[in-house]
């Protein structure tokens, strides 16, 4: 369906990439958000603070971060599109309910604007040192959908798509910024409302009767009910049967977190979304996702400009991440090169997949600034050896 | 139009975001090149130390951050004192003649002076100095067309102080208009530097 129009502004601005995310999340039909301020995010929800009363919704600053986590996936339950949004610290005391998330199905999106870590670190400088907890903070066996914008405009177009994903696989969705892609100033296009295509809940079509809140039918994602119409449903974070009660028994587990994954898995390839070049003939192809992807290029054109045939591969969804995509491009390549601002952690994955047919080389980086693209040139040329 | 990086310095207050901001939707949304504006500021609201960076270009911008600037502009002596010998060999250093007086610069720099503030307090409110400073910025640079940084003031200020901006734009323009470019040996008798001991 289409957009909403009054949640849509339509024209050319120039502005941050915390701003472009907001009107992203008032374009896809976020009505709701629940936050607790913290640099570099705050500027989300100030803007949706400010502009979501206009178009009739609700933001509602918690008293921390938990509590923002929760309250919004019961506005997700009452029939909200919901969001929160934060960085490091605040991203680390989420961690159970985004389980809940996983585990309940409930649709819904988290904002992390990256900053240097571990613990408060840097705050108001850049790192993307969040990309495994992003994948594997909660507890448990599960599987989430990431996304990494690499421009204010990205920021915007990215945000809608991590909402439709969300409500298409009932799954929480993360939205992994980083500082600079965050402050960072340019032209945001935002079309007319009636070219953004948004997401419906999944609401079932069975009648108050038939309707088991987690019967798949046929499918691998439950259908949700429409919340005050008579449905009977229930919601737990206990492994529950069909029904939506606790049935905490080896079979309902198994068949449920099998499904849990599954419902993502297969789905994988649908869902990757990466940006290649010269990827025909390189022999050293660059991985890179969110702003170092930008300061990568740059190393790119300088190491084509020497004569060194290297590709891009850009990451725009890191998770699932795109293994197929990489084995394939191990089988014809002699070598990976990953910078990342961390010291190492999307690139075990790149090495997993490349599974020893092509090296890999980390480009790491403690964060706190971006790479200089002639650190990843010398290791494009290493590589390329 | 060629990749140009451009840091605009002050303290917070001042404008500074604002003009970088109004510089960049020129470029980008009026005069249909790129720009990539990132900022940097201390935790105080007003006083602290404030910097915006800028890049311009005809091609998408990748690297985010200015390393060497190809325009500096200076509204506080502390950003002076702290860009100034970042400034690119034969680069233009901008300076707000009544609060900075500049030392130590490289010999072949191109160097404007403008009271953006005396000038803003003329129109009746000190608040527009950045607007000054952009209409300056824009005269003696010939980075942007007038036009676009005009439709950018415009569009960026709140309704109520949009004349009084664009006005503002047009005595820093006009200002800018004649201006000349003083070396850096001669500042001193331009009375905008002094010299170290």
């Amino acid at each position: 369906m289409k957009a909403d129009p009054r949640g849509v502004l339509t024209g050319v601005h120039f502005i941050d990439g915390d701003h472009a995310c907001c009107e992203g999340a008032l374009a896809a039909g976020a009505r709701f958000a629940a936050g607790y301020p913290i640099t570099p995010s705050t500027e989300v929800v100030e803007r949706f603070a400010s502009r979501v009363p206009t178009v009739g919704g609700t933001f509602i600053q918690m008293e921390d971060e938990l509590a923002a986590s929760i309250t919004l996936q019961g506005a997700v339950w009452g029939g909200a599109k919901a969001f929160t949004v934060t960085s490091g610290p605040g991203f680390s005391l989420m961690m159970e309910h985004i389980g809940y998330a996983a585990m309940t199905e409930t649709p819904c999106v988290f904002v992390d604007v990256q900053r240097g870590g571990p613990s408060t670190g840097l705050p108001t400088l850049p790192a993307q040192a969040d990309m495994m907890q992003a994948r594997w903070g909660s507890h448990g066996d599960y599987e989430i959908i990431a996304l990494c914008p690499n421009s204010p405009q990205e920021c915007f177009d990215l945000t809608i798509k991590a909402f439709n994903l969300a409500e298409e696989f009932r799954v929480p969705v993360m939205f992994m910024m980083d500082e600079v892609v965050g402050h960072m100033t340019e032209k945001v296009v935002i079309p007319p409302a009636d070219q953004i295509e948004v997401t419906p809940r999944r609401h079932t079509r069975k009648s108050v009767d038939n309707y088991l809140p987690y019967e798949t039918n046929g499918d691998m994602v439950p259908d949700m009910a429409h919340a005050g119409e008579g449905y009977k449903f229930h919601v737990t974070g206990l492994t529950h049967d069909e029904h939506g009660y606790p049935n905490m028994t080896p079979p309902v587990q198994d068949k449920l977190v099998r499904r849990l994954q599954n419902k993502i898995r297969a789905a994988a390839d649908r869902i990757a979304m990466f940006e290649e070049q010269n990827l025909g003939d390189a022999e050293v192809v660059v991985v890179s996702y969110g702003i170092t992807s930008r300061v990568a290029q740059r190393a790119i054109d300088l190491a084509r400009q020497k004569g060194l045939k290297v590709g891009k591969l850009r990451l725009i969804t890191a998770w699932p991440f795109p293994e197929n995509k990489i084995r394939e491009l191990s089988l014809k390549v002699k070598a990976f090169v990953v910078p990342e601002l961390n010291l190492g952690q999307m690139v075990h994955e790149v090495e997993r997949a490349a599974a020893g047919k092509a090296k890999t080389f980390a480009v790491s980086h403690a964060g706190g600034s971006v790479h200089h693209p002639e650190d990843i040139l010398k290791v494009i040329v290493e590589a390329s050896r | 139009m060629q990749l140009t990086e451009i840091r605009v310095a002050g303290f917070g207050g001042q404008g500074v975001i604002l003009s970088a901001i109004v510089l960049g939707k020129a470029a980008s949304i009026y005069q249909g090149a790129f720009a990539t504006m990132t900022q940097n500021f201390g935790p105080e609201a007003r006083g602290g130390a404030c910097s915006a960076q800028l890049i311009v270009s005809d091609s998408p911008v990748l690297y985010p951050y200015v390393s060497q600037p190809d325009i500096l502009v200076v509204m506080s002596q502390e950003a002076s004192n702290r860009f100034v010998s970042e400034l690119k060999d034969g680069g233009t250093l901008i300076v707000e003649q009544d609060l900075v007086r500049v030392s130590e610069l490289k010999g072949n720099v191109k160097v404007y002076s403008v009271p953006a503030t005396r000038i803003a307090e003329e129109l009746g409110k000190r608040m527009v100095l950045n607007s000054v400073m952009v209409g300056f910025f824009t005269a003696v640079t010939h980075l942007l067309e007038p036009d676009a940084v005009r439709k950018a003031v415009a569009d960026s200020v709140p309704a109520s102080f949009r004349d009084l901006n664009l006005k503002a734009f047009e005595r820093g323009f006009e200002y800018g208009a004649t201006a000349q470019a003083v070396s850096p040996q001669s500042l001193e008798d331009a009375g905008v530097a002094y010299a170290q001991e």
